[in-house]
């Protein structure tokens, strides 16, 4: 039933549009198997100088767009399958699962993508969900950590945003959290590399200007972890962060550092109020 | 006729061009801009070939200028990007030496403005070599080489309106 409706809005942007594939229907509606609505442009919160957010979605054409609309279609849910195997699969000198402590993930995980990064106590430092998942592995189950950004993190990344999914991203930016946010800030405005570029000359100054082939999008990661078209695998934020950093001929800092830490606590927050999309499909 | 002559040159006595070539060029560190960022003097002596200049101006790995700029003469090469204002007629509306000092380092003409410096190598925050996400060499090359700005410039030179 949802193929049907895809299918005929397809063929009905095809009609209309007749640019089908060159260029983003960005105010196209993003309903996921015909029943989850997300909320993929709003009112920018107050520290992000934009009227309005959009998730990378909008940005995308039409073939990409409909991937992430039917999850028989979004290659990246084959991921969150891999990682239902791993949260039920004993490892570790504990002789525990995830699914030991925090049963099924359906259920005990619901909401927590859309809150991370975020404070914690005990340890008395800002925590991505990678850094929270590799705790667990090491401290509770005396399991090796992932890579932390490997496959099998951002299967369980995937794993874990999809019981958010329609939820709003509610960073945290104040409290314990500020200065790993400004930090963040800070990094987010910093001109790296030989091409001395920012994230915000070409996401903040230059979204929906197109680079070459590609289409600048505002940068968001409300839909991260992400299947990308281009390595047909899905990619977590901070191997993004990675590659964007690289492509300023820079020397990158690493996966799980403390400034992509901080980094990604700062971009989640110029996307509260979009709906988690994670896993989503990008180009 | 010359870039004949340029390639003979480079094939018959590469060894004696490269040390004339570095012996005339003047070094990133060493340009000099004027009050309003433009560079007057040739970087190297040499008339800048503006046929290079297109290649350069659309290759990927070297220019890559119509990846923010249209070009109207570049329209074989495909994808030309909306970053930066078109180029057509740049060298009615500027004089060579401001468009030398824009390709150069054009943060000396628009303050703050988004595009890199071509020949610049150092003052940079954790400058990479090339794209490998690895740091820098030591003795870290301009992204285009005295030449190739010379060209490029020469290129931009024809852009009449």
């Amino acid at each position: 039933m949802a193929k049907l409706n895809i299918t005929t809005a397809v063929a009905t942007l095809a009609l209309l549009g007749g640019t089908l594939g060159a260029s983003a229907d960005e105010n196209a509606k993003l309903v996921i198997n015909g029943d989850i609505e997300m909320v993929t442009r709003t009112k920018a919160p107050d520290h992000v100088p934009f009227d309005e957010i959009r998730s990378g979605w909008t940005f995308r054409t039409e073939e990409t767009q409909v991937l992430q609309m039917d999850d028989f279609d979004n290659p990246g849910m084959i991921f969150v399958d891999q990682a239902i195997d791993n949260w039920n699969t004993v490892e570790g000198s504990e002789g525990k699962s995830c699914a030991s402590c925090h049963q099924d993930a359906e259920s005990s995980m619901q909401g927590v993508r859309a809150v991370y990064p975020k404070w914690n106590e005990t340890a008395g430092e800002v925590r991505t969900l990678a850094m929270q998942v590799n705790d667990c592995r090491e401290n509770q189950m005396g399991a090796k950590p992932y890579k932390y950004d490997g496959g099998d993190m951002a299967a369980m990344e995937a794993l874990i945003s999809v019981q958010s999914r329609g939820m709003p991203v509610n960073v945290a930016i104040d409290g314990p959290v500020s200065e790993t946010w400004e930090q963040g800030k800070e990094i987010y405005y910093t001109r790296y590399g030989q091409l001395e570029l920012s994230c915000a000359n070409c996401h903040e100054d230059n979204y929906d200007n197109m680079i070459r082939a590609d289409h600048l999008s505002q940068g968001q990661i409300n839909g991260f972890p992400t299947y990308r078209l281009k390595n047909a695998k899905l990619n977590t934020a901070h191997a993004r962060f990675k590659g964007c950093v690289r492509d300023t001929r820079a020397e990158t800092f690493s996966a799980g550092s403390p400034e992509f830490v901080a980094l990604e606590l700062y971009v989640a927050s110029r996307g509260n109020g979009l709906s988690v999309e994670g896993p989503s499909v990008r180009n | 006729m010359k870039p004949f002559s340029i390639l003979a040159a480079c094939a018959g006595f590469a060894c004696v061009s490269a040390i004339a070539a570095s012996a005339a060029e003047t070094a990133p560190d060493n340009v000099t801009h004027d009050d309003y960022g433009s560079v007057a003097e040739s970087l190297t002596g040499t008339a800048g070939d503006a046929a290079s200049g297109a290649t350069i101006m659309t290759d990927r790995g070297l220019g890559n200028c119509i990846a923010c700029h249209e070009v109207s003469a570049l329209k074989d090469a495909p994808w030309h990007g909306e970053v930066g204002p078109t180029l057509d007629g740049a060298g009615d509306r500027w004089t060579e030496a401001d468009l030398r000092g824009i390709v150069v380092n054009s943060k000396m003409v628009f303050d703050g403005t988004i595009m890199p410096a071509y020949y610049k190598n150092s003052g940079f925050v954790r400058a990479g070599d090339l794209y490998t996400g690895k740091a820098a060499p030591a003795d870290l090359p301009p992204i285009l080489t005295a030449q190739q700005v010379e060209d490029v410039v020469a290129f931009l030179m024809t852009l009449q309106d």
